[in-house]
């Protein structure tokens, strides 16, 4: 029973009365379905995915049964407390540390490669329970396991479970709290460990022969060297599609109405109550014929508000649907396999394909998540290129606004141009910078169709984590920005960088205060780059040089925080530099043309 | 006999980790020596190979593969 149905206690009195002095840790190898049970065992969501490592970090809830009152700790997931990575080096000081009871997570269907870990959690002697989960997953696989034999050999209850229905999930409850045990294993030399398994598997399992089911053979397609790499084109073909399907309906039926209906008489009867002056013209910003334009106005609440909830979130909202999904359903570590030769080029692996994909939606938490890459070299290179070759929603929205008057060939253009820098810098930094790129070895996890309830808390959380993570950013870059703008700050730039952008670019000076400004605000670019009416080519190069500069301020300072001062202004100085060089190259080449 | 020059399908024994850190990994992953694993395939253009253990996929780097060492069954005889 989980915390929220038996609600005797609020969870969060409990952390903050600290009632909770128990603690009870929750270990496992990573994608034994720890985070569904965390989730089980407290009613707070953590996380739960279908992606080796995302769990870097722990959560912490309350487990409350009866009498029982603890604090649960989500352990990252680990093969072994002899750390190989970052989550195992933190999963080994966390038990380091001690603890009243262990839950632990054993996949049923890799028992032998699950008791490495869980020999070594034994011998610390902590009163533990064991869940042996996906024991419906593995009956299909036809692995027979003898649980009752299983408990004998470790000396401490094991509960079959499915995590994912919840089967059994009360009974480990029960037991964590009524019988947990003490082991009598010991710590052992690796040999003696391997021994030891070896014994244990030859007693307590069975395997049958079974039949290939669909989701079997659809994973051996996308194993297949050919077969995979289409495969791997054509899903994100489709996932593109839906995407801008589903965003285009949102915008269509969801949020313009919601603007028109209810935003928009607010901000009318703000404009009148606040009469001309600063306030209204930062938070407001320009009238057109007396009224406002949610396009062009530039106010924060106006086009500030407008662009970010009205034409970028819908698109985040498609975006994370479809990559949880996919995540969910277990493709990505797949995608991983099919980038990994490409990537090892730029010296990541092909891990480094998840946070890519994530900053389609939004570079921030694209660069958040490059938190799963092992090296400082690898963050750097793979947040890099993000900022700079990975058009988010917003810039591609700028890229159709600005540049499909003149035909989709333009758009086309850009995002082939932007493919190849991201290809040509990737090559760069990892012949210039130190060191060497680690090696890919990842676990393919078995496709599986994804829970309704478990991908739309995904979702949930995601969408939450822009918010809180992104647009605080965004909205505070805005209004910067404007008081910039206003002190004639921006302008005084633009002028003075005009004559760089008429000589390497061939833009009139006109454009040049568009694009200081397009580099904090790729809103304002579209809305002050179009009324130039400028030669398709010279539109082109500008939306060229703003679709490689940072999407907005908040990307910056989410460099800032991940890669620290020295990286980020590194990090900048080889996006200007690619900026100014891929535009002054193809304005060269068009003018050849 | 590499991992790398088995053929697709080909099932063989693992006799030898690469040296440091990615020896680790894949003892921590399960796959130590001893172990009977099958070869699913090979991405192009130095992608990783893609192995079956135990019922399980799993994808090592091309850069790793090369490294170990496999015997097949019938050596063994």
């Amino acid at each position: 029973m989980s915390c929220r149905e038996c609600g005797l206690c609020s969870g969060k009195d409990a952390i903050n009365d600290n009632k909770a002095n128990l603690r009870v840790l929750l270990m496992g190898n990573p994608n034994v379905g720890k985070s569904v049970f965390f989730s089980r065992l407290t009613g707070a969501h953590a996380l739960s995915s279908n992606y080796p490592g995302t769990t870097v970090g722990f959560t912490q809830g309350i487990i409350k049964y009866k009498n029982f009152c603890a604090s649960l700790i989500d352990v990252p997931g680990a093969y072994t407390l002899d750390p190989t990575n970052e989550a195992e080096e933190i999963a080994r000081r966390i038990i380091g540390e001690g603890a009243d009871r262990v839950v632990l997570v054993i996949d049923a269907t890799a028992l032998e490669r699950n008791l490495v870990m869980a020999l070594q959690v034994l011998a610390y002697h902590i009163p533990t329970v064991i869940a042996l989960n996906m024991t419906d997953e593995a009956r299909h696989k036809g692995i027979l396991l003898d649980v009752e034999g299983l408990s004998r050999e470790l000396g401490v209850p094991v509960f079959q479970t499915v995590a994912t229905t919840g089967s059994g999930i009360s009974e480990l409850v029960e037991g964590l709290v009524d019988d947990a045990a003490v082991s009598s294993i010991n710590e052992m030399t690796k040999e003696e460990r391997w021994q030891k398994i070896g014994e244990i598997i030859a007693n307590v399992q069975t395997v049958t022969h079974r039949h290939h089911t669909f989701l079997d053979r659809i994973e051996d397609i996308s194993a297949n060297p050919l077969f995979g790499g289409l495969a791997g084109v054509l899903i994100l073909a489709v996932g593109f599609a839906v995407i801008r399907i589903a965003g285009e309906g949102l915008i269509a039926y969801v949020f313009d109405p919601i603007f028109a209906k209810l935003w928009l008489p607010l901000l009318d009867a703000m404009k009148d109550a606040l009469g001309d002056g600063v306030v209204r013209d930062i938070l407001i910003g320009k009238l057109f014929d007396g009224s406002i334009d949610l396009e062009q106005s530039m106010g924060v609440l106006s086009t500030g508000f407008y662009v970010e909830f009205g034409m970028v979130l819908p698109y985040i909202i498609s975006f994370y649907a479809v990559l949880s999904f996919l995540e969910d359903f277990g493709y990505l570590p797949r995608l991983a396999v099919v980038f990994d030769a490409l990537l090892h080029r730029f010296g990541i692996h092909g891990y480094a394909i998840i946070p890519t994909l994530l900053g389609f939606g939004c570079n921030v938490p694209g660069i958040l998540a490059t938190r799963v890459l092992e090296s400082e070299r690898e963050r750097f290179i793979a947040a890099t290129l993000i900022s700079v070759g990975v058009p988010c929603v917003s810039i591609q929205a700028m890229l159709t606004a600005t540049l499909g008057g003149y035909g989709a060939g333009y758009v086309a253009a850009v995002y082939a141009v932007l493919f190849c820098v991201w290809v040509l810098l990737g090559r760069i930094m990892n012949l210039m910078l130190p060191g060497f790129s680690p090696e890919l070895i990842v676990e393919i996890p078995p496709y599986r169709i994804p829970s309704l309830k478990a991908w739309m808390t995904k979702l949930w959380f995601r969408i939450k984590g822009f918010f809180l993570e992104a647009t605080p950013l965004v909205l505070g870059g805005i209004l910067l920005v404007n008081i910039l703008d206003m002190l004639g700050v921006l302008e005084a730039v633009g002028r003075f960088l005009a004559p760089i952008f008429k000589g390497v670019l061939d833009l009139p000076p006109q454009a040049a205060v568009p694009i200081v400004m397009g580099i904090f605000r790729k809103d304002i670019a579209m809305g002050l780059l179009i009324p130039l009416d400028l030669t398709a080519h010279r539109m082109f190069v500008a939306v060229i040089v703003l679709a490689m500069t940072f999407p907005c301020i908040a990307t910056f300072v989410v460099l800032w925080k991940e890669l620290g001062v020295k990286r980020m202004l590194a990090a900048s100085a080889l996006m200007m530099t690619a900026a100014m060089t891929t535009g002054g190259v193809l304005n060269v080449l068009l003018r050849l043309m | 006999m590499k991992l790398t020059e088995l053929n697709d399908g080909e099932r063989a024994i693992i006799v030898a980790l690469p040296d440091g850190e990615a020896a680790q990994r894949l003892e921590a992953v399960g796959l130590h020596v001893g172990k009977e694993i099958e070869k699913i395939s090979c991405m192009p253009f130095g992608g990783p190979v893609t192995v079956l253990l135990d019922g399980r996929h799993f994808a090592v780097s091309h850069g790793v593969a090369r490294e170990i060492e496999m015997k097949s069954r019938a050596c063994n005889k």
